[in-house]
């Protein structure tokens, strides 16, 4: 049996990722077991780490500090996979631009910009904040998790925030808003996604299933 | 290519099963909450919303193993509205698999609660749903929000309104037309005009849509960010995906794949 750690700390409601995890395990006849804690020794012992989060980013960091989250990912993503989502990709990242700025973990090359209240998409149109929808993913590289979904497959997203990097190389999506972010991140053993896999039905699920069966780098 | 429009069918359910009121009243069953999700989800509907007019106590625990049933088998987005009044009733709902809740009701009579919600819980899953009535005439027109289905004004002007629930945290705007709801004549589409443009989080036309053109006009003329119907879809008069493809055809981004990739 393999185990996948969805780690809680206090955010939101971590039932659809766990869910859909289950779901997917289910349909692929995998033999796992999915559990929703914030206990460092379960997540340290768990063959997969998911990497949540929702809400205000300072509230997100406040928790995640107090419960020494970071070094949870930190540790985890020497020699497993782990999936960042939302507001948890933005976690890995340096610095936030929400909250009046918020330093990040860091664990990553990035960093998290506002979209801005006056964004507009090409014909000037007034863009609403938050982006929430389904938007298309370019995919800008090959990755083990984009196996089987098709390059510009629609996903969920709800996020006010972006992640922008100087290292392209660790870009494996990007979706267009106004502007151009990226949706999709990839370093070493982590795959973050800006949207949420766990509500974006075949394309999302197709994504989590990858994600089982993936062993970590590329 | 961006942001796909939403098609949001709604599932009214009173005891465990849909239903469409017809201004409130002439209830029809339209089936299993649970087998009608799926069935959505399936064709390619966007999220789903389901509203529980459940009037019972009992009835509400009932809903709690329904919200559970349908999110452990429909994973797109699914909002929970309907008697939320506490911050115990959010989490509830959340913990049974909801992603946003609807507050209609406790935001008028409390509106700091849509706050308190918003901070527990994030912008993101807190809908305000706004009940709103035309009252004054077509040259100015105005709205007020009004409660109990459209029988009590309250005497707040809807667009003020929107306004400040949005400042307290309102993550979405799910605008209902009760001058329209039920009568199959198409979105007011000056309300939805006049509400999209003021606030700047995604607005949800709902109320009076009896063809697929009147989907389309809610976002060509309303400029919301996604329609909201019921009854065209529970009786099968349209699918979800002739709902796409018309909209489509008018020019509009939709999600095309969503039931076949």
């Amino acid at each position: 049996m393999s185990t996948v750690a969805v780690i809680d700390y206090g955010m939101g409601n971590l039932h659809s990722v766990a869910k859909a995890v289950e779901h997917v395990g289910r349909e692929l006849d995998l033999d796992i077991s999915v559990s929703i804690t914030a206990d460092a020794k379960t997540i340290a012992q768990a063959d997969r780490v998911i990497f949540p989060g929702v809400g205000a980013i300072r509230d997100c960091m406040a928790e995640i500090n107090r419960l020494n989250v970071g070094r949870m990912v930190a540790e985890a993503m020497q020699t497993r996979p782990v999936l960042a989502i939302c507001v948890g990709m933005q976690a890995l990242m340096a610095r936030s631009e929400e909250n009046g700025g918020v330093d990040c973990l860091g664990l990553t090359q990035g960093d998290v910009r506002y979209f801005g209240d006056e964004l507009r998409d090409r014909s000037g149109a007034w863009l609403k904040v938050p982006h929430m929808g389904w938007n298309e993913v370019r995919q800008s590289r090959k990755h083990p998790l984009w196996e089987g979904v098709p390059d510009g497959s629609r996903f969920y997203f709800v996020h006010s925030y972006y992640v922008e990097t100087s290292r392209e190389d660790l870009v494996a999506g990007k979706t267009t808003y106004g502007e151009e972010m990226v949706s999709a991140f990839a370093d070493r053993n982590i795959f973050a996604t800006q949207f949420h896999p766990e509500k974006s039905q075949t394309a999302g699920l197709r994504l989590l299933g990858n994600f089982l069966k993936w062993r970590g780098e590329s | 290519m961006g942001l796909a429009k939403r098609i949001i069918p709604c599932l009214d359910c009173d005891n465990g099963r849909v239903v469409k009121g017809v201004r409130f009243v002439d209830i029809r069953d339209a089936g299993d909450p649970v087998e009608v999700s799926k069935r959505y989800c399936d064709a390619g509907a966007d999220e789903i919303t389901f509203l529980d007019i459940t009037a019972s106590h009992e009835g509400r625990a009932t809903t709690v193993d329904t919200v559970r049933d349908i999110a452990a088998q429909v994973f797109i987005p699914l909002t929970v509205g309907g008697g939320i009044r506490t911050l115990d009733d959010i989490r509830m709902m959340l913990n049974a698999g909801a992603d946003k809740v609807g507050i209609n009701t406790a935001a008028v009579f409390d509106p700091p609660f849509v706050r308190a919600a918003a901070e527990r819980f994030g912008s993101q899953c807190i809908v305000v749903a706004v009940d709103a009535k035309q009252v004054a005439g077509d040259a100015e027109p105005k709205w007020e929000i009004f409660t109990h289905g459209g029988r009590k004004s309250t005497g707040i002007d809807a667009i003020e309104w929107c306004t400040r629930m949005v400042d307290y945290g309102a993550g979405e705007i799910l605008l209902t037309s009760m001058d329209r709801d039920g009568t199959k004549s198409g979105f007011d589409n000056q309300l939805n005009c006049a509400v999209s443009s003021a606030v700047r989080v995604p607005v949800i036309a709902s109320g009076g849509v009896g063809t697929l053109e009147h989907l389309a006009e809610g976002v060509l003329e309303g400029g919301v960010d996604a329609v909201l119907a019921a009854s065209i879809f529970h009786f099968r008069e349209f699918t979800i995906e002739q709902a796409k493809r018309h909209m489509a055809a008018r020019g509009i981004e939709v999600r095309l794949s969503g039931g076949t990739v």
